[in-house]
């Protein structure tokens, strides 16, 4: 009975209009997942040739292609585009994409708003670019935009980054607003919370730290703005301010921010383990309660990010224990996951290859983790090349991994074709290869005492960085493959069956392959 | 030349390989913290290796379980899979025993952070002031008035930092004057800045905290073995931050008495003789050779040897409205820096007769001023006045 009410809405379906139209009126959640996922990419290579330009520079001890001026404006934006153009937007570009297929809903709560909080990003990153080409370069004092390096000594760019964050700030509240309405009002019938899948939850509490910490980003830099425009001293002490109030608040927002960045990973890889596993999520409950608490944990730890300002020793404990408590949350998570594999029947095409390279990288990332936040040992460690090592393990083969992830796990969903297997194996390996030669020697130089953000270093250094430069030069290059991978998935290939994986659940997997232009008008019934 | 490897890929990757594969070998570089040379820093480092061990050993059992369901439980084995898929009492399990091992960190962490903070009882003071891109050391009396202070700049020389010339052992770990102190005395040390926000650290010492305008952090150290220790700047701090080194010189203690009694009396010699010279009658010549000295070590870096710049980052000072016009006006931007640019703040940085001579020399080269002395009293009445 159902399914001919079905067909009589098919009727009615109308498909995507033509040309450039399609794109920029576009209110189809599918179609701004696309561009999202397309926009991250570009931003995702523009960051990754400013990484390789870093990285040229450092291949060996002596100023050989940029100054260590333009090498400042280059670890700055490098940071900017990867966080604000690359790995966010990437995840907005999933939950667009999947998150009304995974509740049943036949689009995005607010899909006029997901128009605007996607075409917001263009045109914001463009201006943060364009700062490079600015009277005075681009933005040199860090992505951390530490005062008073970025107000009374800032170039005049500085203007147009703080606008800039403006911009990529509102677009994402945007997106948060829309996926937490969307998820809260749209599942389907029968799919009450604690049904909802792990992506489903994640980003759901992911959206709700960044309506929280966004405007606190959006505070700290409009008083930036007031600082170097209209003559007060939120961060100058000379006019009775603090510059160490720019780092605590910057960090209250900076810390939520890399579990903005790393939850939906979590979610992803629930989704995928368990898929290869033949064999359901281990401990639902206990993942969906960990999450929760990494979330608020967030909110208590920042200043671990400031060990060195010089904090009261009550301060220092308070932040060390709280931080030292996320090692449990997170094992928890770690264990589940390798419950799911255990006993299951495994096998090992490329998102479970990326999925498997996530648990284990990001682990050995949340272990350097847990020396930074012994106190007394971060003195050491504190911003050297150790912490870039760490955020790099978690962010690289942690947050970037999970992305590669979910486009090979979804890839067929999306264009109708299985991807080429051989090539997409050969990206996983060489991205994997890549990363660790590139990343594993950071911790040497760091522990070793060389200090991040360094143009130039002492020659006991050298080979920790010509290792890193060849690694990344490696990493960097074999995502071009995965570019060609996804093209050639696009253009053609063996078609893709609706279930695509046999050990897959989801309600996204009951629409065919590729996904039609509207799917779920009528939501479906949860058993 | 210490690494014979470094002019290609290939070398380097190979120098690499060779390091992997014994690191004994290369005794010259570090691949872990050091142990340093004072109570503290000892304890950092076995705090450190502690809890290294304590993550390889979960890092052994996490990932021997992974490995192990990786070869035992795949499917081209003919494995079923199990149906199991949740556990209350497993979760409860792998919730408490981490707390359990976390406390077990928290104790020694908590332990070595008090002793940290034990800054009273000092033996003598030494003030560390960060600035765009130097240190300054002042060495306080019990009052904490100034005894003696200097600026301690990086001496690697720049042909080396361009490729034209050997690298010499301590590229970029070396200074002028370094910072002396004695071992066996606890030295607090009261770190500030004059601009931006860097930070001091010596890692011998297990010491970093940041030096921040308009505020004062204390430290404190006992160093045990003579020795000369380096470090670096380890806060982003503007262009140079990689160009602004710690060297620290630790004495013996009768040495340091000795050492620190002759820069008492050298400072008051140069005091009598910056004295003579401000009350010496200058000629033009003088004047323009002396700024010509100034120049070379503090001006060319930026406003380049012809007085060209490289605009619009560090503007030519050749012809400008600066030079040619209002001697006041060149004053206060050498004087006070220009905010918000490269160009310092040099009124705590050169002496009455090294600031009038440099801009006499600005003035008579780049300016084309005839006749216009500026002598080092203007330079002091222009001071008064700020």
């Amino acid at each position: 009975m159902s399914a001919v009410i079905d067909a009589h809405h098919d009727d009615h379906d109308h498909g995507p209009a033509k040309g450039i139209t399609r794109w920029l009126y576009t209110t189809n959640h599918k179609d701004i997942g696309s561009m999202y996922l397309w926009f991250s990419f570009i931003m995702f290579l523009a960051g990754g040739v400013m990484a390789l330009v870093i990285r040229a520079e450092l291949f060996q001890p002596g100023q050989s292609f940029v100054d260590p001026h333009f090498f400042n404006q280059m670890t700055t934006m490098h940071g900017l585009v990867m966080v604000f153009g690359a790995i966010m937007p990437a995840f907005v570009g999933l939950a667009n994409w999947m998150l009304p297929m995974m509740v049943g809903a036949p689009d995005m709560a607010l899909p006029r708003m997901n128009n605007l909080s996607f075409w917001i990003l263009p045109f914001a990153s463009a201006l943060l670019i364009s700062t490079l080409f600015m009277e005075g370069g681009g933005p040199d004092f860090g992505w951390t935009l530490y005062a008073p390096l970025s107000t009374t000594y800032g170039p005049p760019s500085t203007t147009f980054v703080i606008f800039a964050i403006h911009l990529l700030g509102a677009s994402s509240i945007m997106g948060a607003i829309n996926i937490i309405a969307t998820i809260l009002n749209m599942r389907a019938p029968g799919m009450t919370l604690m049904k909802m899948p792990m992506f489903v939850w994640t980003w759901l509490i992911t959206a709700y730290l960044l309506i929280a910490v966004m405007p606190v980003l959006a505070g700290a830099v409009t008083m930036m703005l007031f600082d170097i425009h209209f003559g007060t001293s939120f961060f100058d002490a000379a006019g009775g301010g603090d510059p160490v109030l720019f780092q605590h608040i910057f960090w209250f927002f900076g810390h939520p921010e890399v579990y903005i960045m790393i939850l939906p990973a979590f979610g992803i890889v629930s989704h995928v383990i368990p898929a290869f596993s033949r064999k359901k999520l281990f401990g639902y409950d206990s993942m969906v309660y960990a999450t929760s608490s990494i979330a608020f944990l967030s909110f208590i730890v920042w200043a671990h990010h400031m060990f060195t300002v010089g904090m009261p020793l009550a301060g220092q404990l308070f932040f060390m224990y709280a931080t030292m408590l996320i090692a449990v949350p997170t094992g928890v998570k770690v264990f589940n996951w390798i419950s799911t594999m255990w006993q299951g029947a495994m096998t090992f095409e490329t998102p479970m290859l990326f999925a498997l390279a996530f648990v284990f990288l990001f682990t050995v990332g949340g272990f350097s983790g847990v020396m930074l936040a012994i106190a007394p040992a971060d003195y050491q460690y504190h911003d050297t090349y150790f912490v870039v090592a760490h955020f790099h393990y978690v962010l690289v083969s942690g947050a970037l991994f999970s992305i590669f992830c979910a486009v090979y796990f979804w890839l067929p969903k999306w264009t109708g074709h299985m991807y080429s297997e051989a090539l997409g194996k050969v990206h996983f390996w060489l991205s994997f290869i890549g990363v660790n030669i590139a990343f594993f020697p950071m911790h040497f130089s760091g522990l070793a005492g060389m200090p991040r953000r360094i143009p130039d270093y002492a020659l006991q250094f050298a080979n920790f960085n010509a290792w890193s430069t060849v690694g990344a030069f490696i990493f960097g290059l074999s995502q071009l493959l995965f570019l060609y991978v996804v093209i050639q998935s696009i253009r053609g290939g063996q078609k893709a069956t609706a279930q695509v994986w046999d050990g897959a659940e989801g309600l996204e997997w009951t629409v065919p392959s590729p996904a039609p232009y509207h799917t779920f008008s009528t939501p479906p019934q949860l058993k | 030349m210490t690494f014979p490897f470094r002019h290609s890929l290939i070398g380097s990757a190979l120098a690499g390989a060779a390091l992997f594969a014994m690191p004994a070998a290369a005794s010259t570089v570090r691949w872990n913290m050091t142990p340093g040379v004072t109570e503290i820093s000892r304890a950092v480092y076995d705090l450190h290796m502690l809890i290294f061990w304590i993550c390889v050993a979960i890092g052994v059992v996490v990932f021997g379980a992974m490995l192990i369901s990786i070869v035992l439980h795949r499917k081209s084995r003919g494995v079923t899979p199990a149906t199991f898929h949740e556990s209350t009492k497993l979760e409860i399990v792998w919730t408490l025993i981490p707390l359990g091992i976390l406390i077990g960190m928290a104790v020694p962490a908590t332990n070595v952070l008090v002793q940290m903070y034990d800054t009273g009882g000092e033996d003598m003071v030494v003030e560390v002031r960060g600035y765009q891109w130097r240190w300054e050391y002042k060495y306080l009396d019990d009052d904490l008035n100034e005894r003696l202070s200097f600026f301690s700049n990086l001496s690697t020389p720049r042909d080396q930092i361009l490729g034209q010339a050997e690298k010499g052992e301590h590229y970029l770990l070396e200074v002028d004057n370094p910072l002396v102190i004695p071992i066996n005395r606890k030295v607090r040390f009261l770190l500030t800045s004059n601009d931006v926000i860097h930070a001091w650290w010596v890692p011998d010492f297990a010491l970093k905290r940041d030096a921040i305008p308009g505020f004062i952090n204390d430290i404190w150290t006992i160093v045990d073995e003579p020795g000369i220790y380096r470090g670096q700047c380890a806060e982003l701090c503007g262009i140079d931050h990689g160009f602004m080194p710690i060297v620290v010189h630790a004495l013996p203690e009768d040495e340091f008495d000795a050492w620190y009694a002759e820069q008492l009396e050298l400072a008051r010699a140069d005091g009598e003789r910056l004295e003579e010279e401000i009350a010496h009658e200058w000629s033009g010549e003088e004047l323009f050779a002396r700024g010509e000295g100034v120049y070379a070590t503090h001006c060319v870096g930026c406003h380049q040897a012809d007085g060209q710049g490289v605009p619009p980052a560090f503007p030519a000072l050749a012809g400008s409205a600066l030079v040619t016009g209002d001697l006041e006006a060149h004053m206060d931007v050498v004087y006070h820096g220009r905010p918000g640019t490269a160009m310092q703040a040099f009124g705590p940085v050169l002496d009455p007769v090294d600031m009038a001579s440099v801009i006499h020399f600005q003035r008579k080269a780049f300016g084309h001023a005839n006749g216009e002395l500026v002598e080092p009293i203007d330079v002091i009445r222009f001071a008064e006045t700020q």
